[in-house]
């Protein structure tokens, strides 16, 4: 039985729907305005309620004016019996052997090979067994000079101890990975390297590799006590997972998830004070892989 | 701090100003509150540097920030109420200056510099630990600490002295001009511009999308839930 027009709720739902374009029209005004205080919470309003008046003339609609009317109808009887018989007994012998399941078992196994191509296509391409080549170069080179970010070159007398610096190589693009250093100067006396990297210190000024090993971020804090016996050692922290490295040891790991220490760069003085690398990393910069260690880093 | 803690604070700084506020003596006041640590002649013993040279710069700060007296040696100083009254604190700020040849108190002017170059220098210097929006945060073994209540000397002073676990920036790295504008920038991340509603740390719109997404979210399912209910009803 179709009901009789229900005039209330169409009145309803027309001023609702009224009042959404209303809200929406206010919202392209106080958009426009844009001087008004408390701008977005005005912005917030009008949308909201622009919405609310939709959905609520929709709900209306909904319940009182789409025409509901339940039918039923019985099924037809069945035609044919003896042949629905007849034909799935020869559709079954012509053997089709592509079941629905045979069918789905192969689209999982396209899926999962196609999924599972992708996942080790990363790994792969960053295997030891691969180019990995140029991820042990950096534009360090003996003789190149330390300068700051607008390319002025460090002296020796400029670096302080409690400060710490940013160096990059002089010329090279400082967007490299290899390029940025984190210089430190700690007291002669402090510093504690590994035999194999004695004498990388210049008067103990130390320059190691400003990205870290843990996920490559750039190490941007540096813990140095003002009164030593009392408060934490000298520390570079990586402010991405506070990996933390001690700089009188080689850039030892002594916190966090990095697994290795931070690449050390040698580094002299030349006869007018300027900073100059002697040499390159000790190790491969960056975040570490499978096989970093195989290689010294070339220039 | 508790009350207890608070009360026997007031009852100290009374207890010292009376007799003291007279003489105002700096010597003396310094052999009361700080030479347990620093030594009776300031020249520092295992549990407190020597003073000797640091100027005014360093005692102002230290003093003004609450960060000394501390309670025991080897905590982190943090900002605190003042034990000392202000006649006090220039008495001991004076005979600290007098221990040796040191740097003066800066006296920073915001007002030259400008927000974006603060910013950006703020970036490259600071924002490691303190955040880009001065909240501060944290690093291994210490607290950088939020610079709400920063005055512009204290940032100036900071800057130059590295108080605790901080490093200190030279004018060489950082030079006055410069040292203006990052001033300047802490002033505008206590006060930041408020496009208005939640302000959520001013730290930008990542975090508000998140929170309506949550927010959001949370709702959307739980009306789901409401209607799937009364619809199984």
């Amino acid at each position: 039985m179709p009901r009789r027009r229900d005039i209330g709720a169409e009145t309803w739902a027309i001023l609702l729907l009224f009042a959404a374009g209303a809200f929406g029209a206010a919202f392209v005004v106080v958009y426009a305005i844009d001087s008004i205080p408390h701008q977005t919470q005005f912005l917030g309003l009008a949308l909201g309620l622009a919405l609310l008046c939709f959905a609520a003339a929709m709900v209306i609609t909904g319940l009182r004016l789409v025409v509901t009317e339940e039918l039923v109808e019985e099924y037809p009887p069945e035609e044919h019996v003896g042949e629905v018989d007849a034909i799935s007994t020869v559709v079954e012998a012509a053997g089709a052997r592509l079941t629905r399941q045979r069918f789905f078992k192969l689209g999982l196994l396209v899926a999962g090979g196609g999924l599972a191509t992708a996942a080790a296509t990363p790994a792969v391409s960053f295997g030891p067994l691969l180019r990995v080549k140029e991820y042990f170069g950096t534009p360090w080179t003996r003789g190149r000079r330390l300068v700051d970010e607008d390319g002025r070159p460090y002296r020796a007398a400029d670096i302080e101890e409690k400060s710490f610096y940013t160096a990059f190589a002089e010329g090279a693009d400082k967007e490299e990975l290899g390029a940025s250093l984190v210089v430190v100067k700690l007291p002669v006396s402090q510093l504690k390297l590994p035999p194999d990297l004695q004498g990388y210190d210049a008067g103990g000024i130390v320059a190691y590799s400003k990205i870290c090993t843990h996920a490559g971020c750039a190490i941007a804090m540096y813990r140095v006590p003002t009164f030593a016996p009392d408060e934490p050692r000298p520390a570079l922290v990586c402010p991405c997972h506070y990996s933390t490295f001690d700089p009188a040891s080689g850039g030892s790991v002594t916190f966090g998830p990095a697994g290795r220490a931070l690449p050390m760069l040698p580094l002299t003085v030349d006869s007018k004070g300027f900073l100059r690398a002697k040499g390159n990393f000790d190790e491969a910069v960056g975040p570490s892989w499978w096989g970093v260690r195989n290689r010294k880093p070339t220039p | 701090m508790p009350p207890v803690v608070r009360a026997l604070a007031v009852v100290l700084a009374a207890l010292a100003i009376v007799p003291v506020a007279a003489a105002a003596n700096g010597k003396a006041l310094f052999g009361r509150y700080c030479a347990s640590c620093h030594g009776p002649d300031a020249a520092g013993t295992e549990d407190g540097p020597s003073l000797v040279g640091v100027g005014a710069l360093a005692a102002d700060f230290y003093l003004r920030t609450g960060y000394m007296p501390l309670k025991r040696s080897g905590l982190q100083p943090r900002r605190s109420e003042h034990l000392l009254g202000p006649a006090e604190i220039d008495a001991l700020i004076g005979y600290v200056a007098s221990l040796g040849k040191g740097p003066a108190v800066p006296a920073p002017q915001p007002a030259r510099g400008s927000v974006s170059e603060g910013m950006t220098l703020f970036r490259s210097h600071c924002a490691g630990c303190h955040q880009i929006v001065a909240q501060g945060g944290y690093v291994t073994n210490a607290v950088p600490p939020a610079l709400g209540d920063a005055t512009a000397t204290q940032v100036a002073e900071a800057v130059r002295i590295g108080p605790y676990v901080m490093p200190s920036f030279s004018e060489r790295a950082i030079s006055n001009r410069q040292l203006d504008s990052i001033v300047r920038y802490v002033q505008y991340a206590q006060h930041p511009d408020n496009a208005g509603g939640w302000a959520l740390g001013n730290i930008g719109p990542i975090p508000e999308g998140l929170v309506s997404w949550f927010v959001a979210g949370a709702a959307l399912v739980g009306t789901c839930l409401i209607i799937g209910k009364r619809l199984r009803a």
